[in-house]
């Protein structure tokens, strides 16, 4: 039982941010968020999670590790998934942000549908993370293998050990979508 | 029917008020009614309970979930129970979370898997009241007798008259009758709610990632605030150099505080080996966090500071010593001293961190004269004593919220941080959101305690069982439940304990003491019958024969029929008695504590040398199933938590300092390594529920080693497994 690949590898924190005690001067950024354009005036250096919660009040998107080991914090990028703790404001660009508010008007994406049908949840935190994760896995697979779905989903940590449930789910939104 | 007394005593009462617009409101309290016998693993003091209902004019039913919930589904299955009495639509139902008020509700507690043991009689009572109230009112109404007057699905109907009218319409009326002293509950035959699949009422709400969690929540002017503990157990911070953190943007305060008084008298759950925290509060989080690591902090150890290692050493030498004995049947002494042959096998397992997803966080805004706090907390009753005395404030003025928690496994009982929020939010004096980092989450302590047990059995020379004894501690406290199985199933038994004091700090975690016990006991028991040359599972129901017909001793604390009732049931389930398939191997163990029987077959299928849990067939003994797709779920995840603890679960110290802060090196169970299927099956008996939050946890260690056993050739006698596998691998 070797320690699985987890799709984004990085070193701890602190090795991460250089930080130094002067932070970078407040910078006017302008995002693209769930379909809008929005401007934040933060460090360039602070990272997405952190906008999109504290500035944007956005507070789907989920706080659990800080070093992309969870997962709690997807989002997508352009539709692919990303970490957003780990990923400095500053290096979004013109990329389209979405997030689990802006994944579809009131909950209907075939993801979340099957969420609710699979009733996965039982804490229910890392829950958009893994609906992220999960949605983003079916842009690239429409029709993913086992393997592909514990690849895809290997990021995303379920305290409550809801992984039977995802791994359901992400099959009849599989279904649903074809 | 059956027709039960609404018992009453000085605290037991029942509340109808009108509410505005019209409608009616029922409160109750009920604490005669809840039986008083000792709780697992729980303070004797949480004993109570209670519920509410609110109806509207408009046919609205309101039904409030007392108790915290962080992923147990209580605030679907407790509202089911109110509902099923009531006689109402479940799906005009509409769910709140009750905040925190032991004027009205009893036992808002999450823990010890007693949520729906404790409320159910009382949460059918306030239904049955309720609908006795609206029924009394349509006979008022409609001047016929009460007995004529029938309810379904939120109508009241007089079938002679053919009359029928909305519990709305009667609501206000309801509210002026008197409360029943007694009510007629349901049989079980007419369960139309209870006993049915019904969908998590916050679903919805989760997956559109809408703010539930308290790290969620804004209110205009909060602060957010962090704190800074000291890197190892047994220190305090010595000197703070904090220019640089303050000199940072968007930071308004760096300093110093403690979490409890000097002199103060802890209570329970006041566990927290970090009197003197510092505390950095700003605008941002990100802001705030950095400031945190810009703090530049002297530390001195005031007490020893300890490592694994040397716990370890210590441990295998009090193993070593008589123990305190907590039982004794028969002579053992004597049969070990005749003994054939002799059996023996030594377990151990480290401490363990919680790592529930959310970090600990907590809302708090203090002013002079109020407190208002929202946070993730199994225990609020507890943590209500500790801010009024922290404050000096009454209880009354402090609000407390049950924001739902981003998971808890116990250690959520402990409510340090909603001190530490309410401490900052008064010396800033304004609201702040106290967040804790995952490293200041994981490092902070009230740990699952470090456990070592010692099995031995002696066998006659025809192989027959004629002692057992076992031998557990643990630092700093001992595991052992002295009348738990196989007490009771063998004429000559001895339980002896003992423990080992530490200043780190340990605390509840999913099944306190059976999460080490279950697992260790049934691994021993596959080992005891392997040397018999036995089935594991014919020798656990063959013991189970004997304690159910000859009982040894009479402080048995397991009814060993319907522990034999879970094992056949996965018998059953799990084809135990067909002929193997090749290739994979299985492993068996029951248990039961938290007064649910639970039994697992988990098997292994090898592939490129790795051992895969192909699938893990579960028996459940819980009494009434309340919500049977809601309870599957718990049990897969209790499966899920258990094989991930067992193979990798540990947290080391090396003089005093953790030596994992975050998922990177702590290693939690992923979505790959999850069985690949799970089966859970209940036990249709009728019998009032348990619960399930805990019982399938601890005996899924034991089903693991066992198949471990049979699929590499090894047992498994130390947690975590998965780096013994790797050096075999």
């Amino acid at each position: 039982m070797g320690y699985p690949e987890t799709p984004i590898h990085v070193d701890r924190l602190n090795r991460i941010f250089t930080l130094s005690e002067s932070m970078a001067a407040m910078a006017p950024i302008t995002l693209s968020v769930n379909g809008k354009t929005v401007d934040v005036d933060v460090d360039p250096r602070t990272p997405l999670l952190w906008v999109l919660r504290d500035h944007l009040q956005l507070v789907g998107t989920k706080y659990g590790c800080g070093i992309a080991q969870c997962g709690a914090c997807t989002i997508h990028l352009n539709g692919a998934a990303v970490r957003s703790c780990i990923l400095p404001v500053s290096s979004v660009g013109n990329q389209r942000i979405t997030t689990i508010e802006g994944l579809s008007p009131n909950g209907t994406h075939p993801v979340q549908q099957a969420w609710l049908e699979e009733d996965v949840a039982q804490c229910g935190y890392c829950q958009s993370g893994q609906i992220m994760s999960a949605a983003a896995l079916l842009n690239q697979h429409p029709a993913p293998s086992d393997e592909e779905i514990d690849a895809g989903m290997n990021g995303n940590i379920c305290r409550c050990g809801t992984y039977l449930r995802i791994h359901a789910a992400i099959k009849v939104a599989a279904n649903t979508e074809a | 029917m059956a027709l039960i007394q609404t018992t009453y005593n000085r605290r037991s009462f029942l509340k109808v008020s009108a509410v505005a617009g019209g409608g009616m409101v029922l409160g109750f309290n009920w604490l005669a009614a809840m039986d008083l016998e000792a709780l697992d693993d729980v303070p004797e003091s949480l004993v109570e309970l209670n519920g509410y209902v609110k109806i509207g004019a408009d046919g609205t039913v309101t039904i409030l979930s007392p108790n915290p919930e962080f992923g147990q589904n209580v605030k679907t299955s407790m509202p089911m129970i109110v509902a099923e009495e009531l006689d109402v639509d479940w799906r005009q139902v509409v769910v709140e979370q009750a905040r925190f008020n032991n004027e009205v509700f009893d036992r808002q507690f999450t823990g010890g898997s007693q949520g729906i043991r404790r409320a159910w009689r009382g949460l059918r009572m306030a239904g049955a009241a309720a609908r006795h109230m609206l029924r009394e009112a349509a006979a008022h109404a409609w001047r016929v007798p009460v007995d004529e007057v029938t309810t379904a699905d939120g109508v009241l109907y007089h079938n002679a008259s053919e009359r029928s009218a909305g519990y709305g319409a009667m609501a206000s009326a309801a509210a002026t009758m008197p409360v029943p002293e007694q009510v007629q509950l349901k049989d079980l035959e007419d369960f139309q709610i209870i006993g049915t699949s019904q969908k998590n009422v916050d679903g919805h709400k989760i997956v559109t990632g809408q703010p539930l969690f308290t790290m969620d929540q804004h209110w205009d002017g909060t602060l957010v605030a962090m704190t800074a503990h000291p890197p190892a157990f047994g220190m305090r911070p010595k000197a703070v150099d904090d220019a640089a953190a303050r000199s940072m943007p968007g930071i308004t305060d760096v300093f110093t505080f403690k979490t409890f008084e000097d002199g103060y008298e802890r209570n329970y759950f006041d566990t927290n080996a970090f009197p003197e925290l510092v505390a950095v509060v700003g605008n941002t989080t990100w802001e705030v966090m950095n400031a945190k690591r810009a703090l530049q902090i002297e530390w001195e150890p005031i007490e020893a500071l300890e490592s694994t290692t040397d716990h370890d050493a210590r441990m295998a030498e009090m193993a070593a010593k008589p123990g305190r004995v907590v039982r004794r049947d028969g002579d053992p002494e004597a049969a070990f001293a005749r003994a054939a042959k002799i059996v023996e096998g030594t377990y151990t397992a480290p401490f363990l961190a919680h790592n529930a997803m959310e970090p600990m966080t907590c809302f708090a805004h203090v002013t002079a004269d109020q407190a208002e706090v929202a946070g993730p907390i199994q225990a609020p009753e507890f943590i209500e004593r500790t801010l009024s005395a922290r404050l000096g404030l009454p209880p009354e003025k402090i609000d407390i919220a049950l924001t739902r928690m981003g998971g808890g496994f116990g250690r959520r009982a402990y409510g340090h941080h909603m001190v530490e929020a309410a401490v900052i939010s008064r010396q800033v004096n304004a609201p702040v959101k106290l967040m804790y980092t995952r490293e200041d989450d994981m490092t902070f302590g009230a740990f699952r305690p470090a456990y070592h047990a010692t099995y031995r059995a002696a066998l006659d020379a025809d192989n027959n069982l004629i002692a057992f004894h076992v031998k557990a501690g643990g630092i700093p406290e001992s595991p052992l439940h002295a009348n738990r199985f196989p007490a009771g199933a063998v004429d000559n038994y001895l339980a002896e304990e003992w423990s080992l004091e530490s200043n780190i700090t340990i605390g509840a975690f999913r099944a306190p003491r059976s999460n080490f016990m279950a697992g260790v006991e049934q691994s021993f028991l596959d080992e005891l019958a392997e040397a018999m040359g036995k089935d594991p599972m014919a020798f656990r129901l063959e013991l189970l024969e004997r304690a159910r017909t000859r009982p040894v001793g009479e402080d048995n604390d397991y009814d060993a029929a319907r522990y034999a009732g879970v094992l056949k049931l996965v018998r059953e389930k799990s084809r135990w008695d067909e002929e193997a398939t090749p290739g994979v191997s299985r492993g068996v163990a029951a248990y039961f504590c938290h007064n649910t029987y639970a039994a697992h077959v988990l098997d292994i299928v090898v592939e490129d040398g790795t051992p895969v849990v192909s699938r893990v067939c579960c028996a459940l003994d819980c009494g009434i199933v309340v919500n049977p797709d809601a309870a599957s779920n718990m049990a897969e995840g209790a499966i899920v938590d258990g094989i991930g603890n067992a193979l990798y679960g540990s947290m080391t110290f090396e003089e005093g300092v953790p030596a994992h802060d975050n998922f990177d090196t702590y290693r939690t169970i992923r979505h790959s390594e999850a069985p690949k299927a799970i089966d859970v099956h209940f036990v249709e008996n009728g019998i009032d529920p348990t619960g399930l939050g805990e019982p399938p946890f601890p005996p899924i260690f034991g089903a693991l080693a066992n198949a471990l056993y049979r699929a590499t050739g090894t047992r498994m006698r130390a947690q975590p497994f998965a780096p013994h596998l790797e050096r075999q691998m």
